[in-house]
């Protein structure tokens, strides 16, 4: 019964990471709290949607999704992000927050406010390991996210391009004295971050079976959550924190003897977390 | 006409709201994303004293005050321990939980929220919609006369010490703690008697009258109009008020254009329309 829990939490914590992981990217370079992320996210699922229209197939849908959400990503910091950097830090916070709401009323607009069901059925296996049982959905989704952590911690720590993130995150009027583009790799960290969230977004649409114009805003929150706790830019923090917040909620909830608020859960752990260590898991 | 009084104290309520959150975030420069928190802890408060203690809107309006003002001063708190994002995202949370105390705690009337609670009166004589729009007039000037007095006083000057820069404010002997925590007992009381009117208004309140977006709408209200600014707090409550009944012809298309145009002003007029740094009312100003 708690391996059930931790397996079925081991599958949401993953989902948070995912999404928190492209919030930690932008924040790492740009200080910026990202909150149409989320929007990205959900625009994942839709994407998968219009690829199914095109080729009906989910390899086909991952790319098509991963890409349009890339796009996406760079068009924001492009047109939204980058001409207001100078202005006091609410200024791009809320156009972030104004920005989540006009994606999720054009989805609305678009798809119509009620929920999509994912257009190819899965027939998940369920796996028996001695009395566990392990649901091939929940396997499916952690094994993905294993595979994306893998992709990022490689881009971030063995490749040029990651070096130059790090980089800019750590001082960006030094790595452009040294020679790196920093606008390039703000553009980057964003191709990535919302790739990332471009991929979580279709995978939740597989796993729950349901696409709908505000599924980003749980996530939203949650991700939120997951950098604060994680130390703000730290990738390792939003990794332990993201599934730390999977496990937490999957066992709260399985053994709560009280009806509890899901969503609230996640800023009660971030607010005690934040009293006993105000600059987070990993922060400096 | 009672559509107009309606509409008049709606805009009366959300100056009131403006010029709380201004105090936080204008003067102090803490960015609060929670301020729908206050407004609804003033309101349960008012409803709850009215309703399980039964007496007046009298009573309950400075009761009300003063436990928002209190309960202000320990969310505040954290705002001591945590600086500008992580302060940004943990109102965020308190938002989400106090909404969920006040959705799931049998005590705040849970899902149903608390209904009954009386419309004002006097001598036995309920209030007629034009008396309760005058009155909620009358606290709205108080209140802008207020926020006009803290921002030309001593506590104002403290206030945009701490905002400009901490360290300098602590060095040249302000003290920053102090502020921050003032900072938030004013403003949250503001939002308590903001709550306690709209509470007597509807008579009936639900937790999800005080969810997130609205913290968004009285944040927008704020930045749209000119931050830091009574006029803009003003101007903002204003706009952001009656543009949803202007724009009730587009019906579905409303959010949308209220959250392009929440891009288009940050993108365009970060300053606000007529905040101190604005250009229209350097414009204004030049012509004047």
């Amino acid at each position: 019964m708690v391996l059930q829990q931790i397996i079925n939490g081991l599958a949401s914590g993953g989902i948070y990471t995912l999404v928190a992981l492209g919030l930690t990217l932008v924040y790492g370079v740009l200080k910026i709290l990202h909150i149409a992320h989320a929007g990205i996210y959900a625009l994942g699922a839709y994407m998968a949607l219009v690829a199914y229209k095109i080729y009906p197939n989910i390899y086909f849908a991952f790319l098509f999704a991963m890409a349009t959400t890339a796009v996406a990503g760079y068009l924001v910091q492009k047109y939204l992000y980058w001409p207001i950097i100078d202005q006091p830090r609410i200024v791009p916070l809320i156009a972030s927050i104004g920005l989540f709401l006009a994606l999720e009323e054009l989805y609305r607009l678009i798809w119509g406010p009620y929920v999509i069901p994912f257009p190819q059925k899965f027939h998940w296996k369920t796996y028996t390991l001695g009395n566990i049982r392990l649901p091939g959905a929940d396997l499916f989704v952690f094994a993905l996210s294993i595979v994306f952590l893998a992709i990022l911690y490689w881009i971030v720590n063995k490749t040029k391009v990651g070096l130059a993130m790090r980089a800019v995150a750590d001082d960006k009027e030094v790595s452009e004295a040294s020679g790196i583009n920093s606008k390039w790799t703000i553009a980057l960290s964003f191709i990535i971050g919302s790739a990332l969230a471009g991929a979580a977004g279709l995978m939740v649409g597989v796993y729950y079976n349901s696409i709908y114009p505000t599924m980003g805003d749980v996530p939203a929150y949650k991700s939120l959550a997951v950098i604060v706790v994680g130390g703000m830019g730290s990738i390792e923090g939003t990794v332990v924190a993201g599934f730390g917040l999977g496990l937490l909620e999957a066992l709260l909830l399985g053994f709560l003897p009280f009806a509890f608020p899901r969503d609230a859960l996640a800023f009660i752990a971030m607010i005690i977390f934040l009293l006993i260590k105000p600059e987070g898991l990993f922060g400096e | 006409m009672n559509y107009y009084l309606t509409i008049l104290i709606y805009i009366g309520i959300n100056s009131i709201l403006a010029l709380s959150l201004n105090i936080i975030v204008g003067y102090a420069g803490q960015i609060s994303l929670g301020h729908a928190a206050f407004y609804g802890i003033g309101a349960y408060s008012s409803a709850l004293i009215a309703t399980k203690l039964g007496v007046s809107f009298w009573v309950s309006l400075p009761l009300a005050i003063i436990i928002t003002a209190v309960v202000g001063a320990i969310l505040g708190l954290p705002s001591l321990r945590v600086s500008e994002d992580f302060l940004a995202i943990t109102t965020i949370g308190i938002n989400f939980v106090v909404q969920a105390v006040f959705k799931y705690v049998k005590f705040f009337g849970g899902a149903l929220g608390v209904s009954g609670i009386p419309f004002p009166s006097i001598g036995g004589h309920r209030f007629s919609l034009a008396a309760f729009a005058l009155m909620t007039a009358i606290f709205t000037v108080i209140s802008a006369v207020v926020a006009h007095l803290i921002n030309t006083s001593w506590i104002g000057l403290g206030l945009k010490a701490v905002r400009e820069d901490e360290l300098a404010a602590s060095s040249s002997g302000v003290n920053v703690y102090k502020f921050k925590v003032l900072a938030f007992v004013l403003g949250s009381a503001l939002a308590g008697l903001a709550g306690s009117l709209y509470a007597h208004f509807m008579m009936f309140i639900t937790a999800d009258d005080f969810g997130f977006p609205l913290s968004i709408a009285i944040l927008s209200m704020i930045v749209i109009g000119g931050i830091g600014t009574v006029r803009g707090a003003f101007l903002g409550a204003l706009l952001l008020t009656i543009m949803p009944e202007l724009f009730r012809p587009l019906s579905d298309y409303r959010m949308l254009v209220y959250a392009i145009l929440l891009i288009l002003f940050m993108r365009f007029l970060p300053e606000g329309l007529i905040g101190d740094e604005s250009i229209v009312w350097k414009k204004i100003r030049g012509k004047a």
